[in-house]
């Protein structure tokens, strides 16, 4: 029998150092002392100055583009395929990155622009694609985003739909809601609002009617299954009537039944579309939902409202709003749910409490993380926010205004990854929030890091814990003390505190 | 080989004088050969002697990718053996013209499309330097010389000024250089005098003043230059002789473009435009 090495033994065996060793000569290093030299300079006060003035260069920034956020959303609807205008290789970009975050297959349509395309237009790749989707996949709707080839030639894709309709290429009464969604703007959370709102835009067209008396609800780009879940048992518990708009629960994480299916779930088209006649919309997001938001204000003339639930407090507000709002009561079960979270955050707050932290990720996780941090005692100290723009900046300075545990944060939008290392070097926090990517910033620094956001993909079945409600609340409560613990024991492995009893 | 690029503000004559200086290069027996980087593909119409001929992106269309083309689907030969190509593109409001340039030159280059014996390549570009493709026969070391074909009226000026823009950014970091202006007249007031001065401001020389005349007009109805349809007459000798002058230019530049409020200066020393006071 063979015996097949994994590359963490592959590559240690003789003959693959040997070959490294050789290749040195042609690669012509610096001399590894220098290498030791710049890297420690890199630590320095001096080095952090450098690296907060650079301007032409972003260093792992913690973000990815417009039309990922937009096929994530567009997978959220059930029989909806998610069909870019655009090259190839973006579509297999967003495939595999969600892919290896949820560990699932992922359908996505590419038209696959080439050079002529981009010289002529992409009209033709467009009627094709439509035609063949259409043909082979038998959707219900054609979720139609655009990558940065499409958008820098000016495709319309308004006219492109009416030239496929009137061609008779997909079926006059099929929905293909569209949105422009170039990468070098926003990011995939922008990319998410775009599509929703071409989503919901297309679906509710001429179907206002009656009140349905149910409550719209917004995940935004929420890659937590589990707080799909979490959400649905809210709503059932309290006996609200609902509909989740862009339900990717089934989509990312449906049972294992030995059959592929193409479309595992999402929200049914009709209750999409019914939304426009709903009571209020409420968004869990508010940076990846602000143009949808204003759009059902103002075009259906909905209450909206952006209540996040993460945290103990943010739970609250989010539970007692939706109480005012359909005037169910809140019951007794999740009241006892609550006083059994906030028993176990009184358990391990002790731990938690004075800690420092770094956080980096999606605003609207930020909020929520540093709410929550702040709730157990915890002092969030820098808060990296990539794609955070001044309303967040101005958020966050308020939420940390609002403790006392809040007097040591400083927040940075439009920063990186690069930049937090040089913060991490020259103010040590106790532990890293953040995700798969800043594994190279816990490598670094040795800053514990606790993985929460989005992509993980060093780690199994995260995103199936829920991070939101009361339940949301325990698993992070359970993640942060426990990231706190292992690293007690690393520290204390040769000494007497090497205690069984924490 | 001398590769030559022709600018100038739409409409201001760019592809007839091209194909007549080049028209009166091959007469005196020199090996030339004509691009077009213009959608609209008529850069090669009057050394064809017809219509636009199959361009490098409408057959890349046709065959689904530029790689499927062959050389001699699109490099045509026309009046005493120029060697023609164009570009084209997409229609008005689709697409991107400039990327189909530059797909189209990279195509034709690495085809071998300009041969070992063509003394001359000139590429006759769409209007202004509107975006990247359209200063692609000015990158990377392309094209060296730029004539710039303009006439007494303002805006033709205007755009002169602003491709010498253009030129400088690529002379700073490639070998690019401005060769001169070309006047094409449309008899406004003191034309040779402003744009002997217009030239001297950018650096260069009005390198040859082409009067106008309706026998260029009478030629272009036959799908022929000038010198093909009528070589005796005065107007044939103007192309021989910019001709002439291209090939014998030893006068190459860094341009140095002037501002608007200049621009404007001189057309009021030229008595062209009033100044403000005066109009008040």
């Amino acid at each position: 029998m063979i015996k097949i090495k994994d590359h963490n033994e592959l590559f240690s065996q003789p003959d693959y150092q040997a070959q490294f060793a050789r290749k040195k000569e042609f690669e012509k290093p610096w001399p590894e002392e220098k290498v030791r030299e710049i890297a420690e300079w890199t630590k320095t006060e001096e080095y952090k100055e450098l690296n907060f003035k650079r301007e032409n260069i972003k260093i792992n920034p913690a973000k990815a583009c417009q039309p990922l956020g937009a096929v994530f959303c567009a997978s959220g609807f059930d029989g909806s395929m998610p069909f870019v205008q655009g090259a190839q290789g973006c579509v297999a970009y967003f495939r595999s990155h969600l892919s290896r975050h949820f560990k699932e297959p992922f359908a996505a349509i590419s038209t696959s622009m080439t050079e002529d395309a981009a010289v002529f237009g992409g009209l033709n790749n467009m009627l094709e694609g439509l035609e063949n989707t259409y043909a082979l996949y038998k959707p219900k709707m054609i979720t139609v985003s655009t990558t940065c080839m499409a958008e820098v030639i000016g495709d319309d894709l308004n006219a492109y739909i009416k030239t496929a309709r009137e061609k008779g290429v997909i079926p006059q009464d099929m929905p293909v809601p569209f949105a422009h969604t170039p990468s070098f703007v926003g990011s995939h959370i922008v990319g998410y609002d775009n599509m929703l709102k071409g989503i919901l835009k297309a679906l509710s067209e001429g179907k206002r009617g009656e009140p349905n008396g149910k409550v719209n609800i917004i995940p935004g780009f929420d890659t937590y299954t589990g707080d799909y879940h979490e959400i649905k048992r809210l709503m059932a518990l309290m006996g609200i009537e609902y509909t989740l708009l862009a339900d990717v629960s089934e989509t990312f994480d449906s049972p294992n039944t030995g059959e592929y299916k193409l479309y595992p779930g999402g929200t049914p088209l009709p209750d999409a579309m019914d939304s426009v006649n709903a009571l209020a919309t409420v968004a869990l997001q508010k940076y990846s939902t602000v143009k949808t938001m204003e759009y059902i204000q103002k075009d259906w003339g909905q209450k909206t409202l952006t209540l996040s639930p993460i945290g103990i407090g943010n739970t609250d507000r989010f539970l007692e709003e939706l109480s005012k709002l359909t005037g169910k009561p809140i019951p007794a079960e999740i009241e006892a749910e609550r006083g059994r979270v906030v028993d176990a955050m009184v358990d391990s707050h002790p731990y938690v409490h004075g800690k420092r932290f770094a956080l980096v990720g999606d605003p609207d996780q930020l909020l929520g993380m540093m709410s929550l941090i702040m709730e157990m005692g915890g002092e969030p100290v820098h808060v990296v926010c990539t794609n955070g723009d001044k309303h967040f900046e101005a958020d966050a300075k308020e939420l940390l205004a609002s403790s006392p545990f809040g007097v040591n944060g400083r927040v940075y939008i439009n920063r990186d990854m690069w930049h937090l290392r040089s913060l991490l070097f020259a103010e040590p926090v106790d532990l890293l929030i953040g995700n798969s990517y800043a594994k190279f910033l816990m490598r670094d620094t040795g800053t514990p890091l606790i993985r929460i956001g989005f992509p993980l993909f060093d780690r199994h079945h995260l995103h199936r814990q829920p991070i939101v409600g009361y339940q949301g609340a325990l698993n992070l409560v359970t993640m942060l003390v426990n990231t706190v613990l292992d690293e007690m024991d690393r520290k204390t492995v040769d000494t007497t505190s090497f205690d069984v009893i924490r | 080989m001398r590769q030559i690029a022709i600018y100038g503000k739409g409409g201001i004559g760019k592809s007839t004088t091209t194909q007549n200086l080049v028209a009166a290069l091959a007469e005196a027996g020199r090996k030339c050969m004509i691009i077009g980087c213009d959608p609209k593909a008529d850069s090669t119409r009057l050394i064809l002697n017809r219509k636009a001929q199959n361009t490098v992106m409408d057959m890349a269309r046709e065959k689904g990718t530029v790689e499927d083309l062959d050389l001699d689907d699109v490099l045509l030969q026309g009046f005493k053996g120029i060697k023609c190509a164009e570009s084209g593109g997409p229609e008005p409001g689709v697409g991107c013209a400039g990327r189909g340039v530059i797909t189209a030159i990279n195509f034709l280059e690495e085809n071998g499309a300009y041969g070992d014996d063509t003394e001359f390549i000139f590429y006759d570009v769409l209007g202004d330097v509107v975006c990247g493709g359209f200063a692609m026969p000015i990158r990377e070391g392309k094209a060296k010389e730029i004539y710039i074909v303009t006439s007494g009226e303002m805006m033709a000026m205007y755009a002169a000024n602003n491709i010498s823009r253009g030129v400088l950014k690529y002379a700073q970091s490639g070998g690019v250089r401005l060769g001169g202006l070309i006047c094409n007249s449309r008899k406004t007031d003191k034309e040779f005098e402003l744009i002997s001065e217009l030239a001297s401001k950018l650096g260069t020389q009005m390198i040859h003043f082409v009067p106008r005349d309706n026998e260029v007009q009478r030629a272009e109805l036959r799908k022929k230059t000038v010198i093909d349809y009528a070589p005796n007459h005065p107007q044939a000798d103007e192309y021989r002789e910019l001709a002439r002058k291209i090939a014998d230019n030893r006068n190459f530049v860094i341009p140095t473009p002037i501002t608007m409020d200049e621009l404007e200066r001189l057309l009021m020393d030229y008595g062209i435009m009033e100044s403000e006071e005066v109009a008040v």
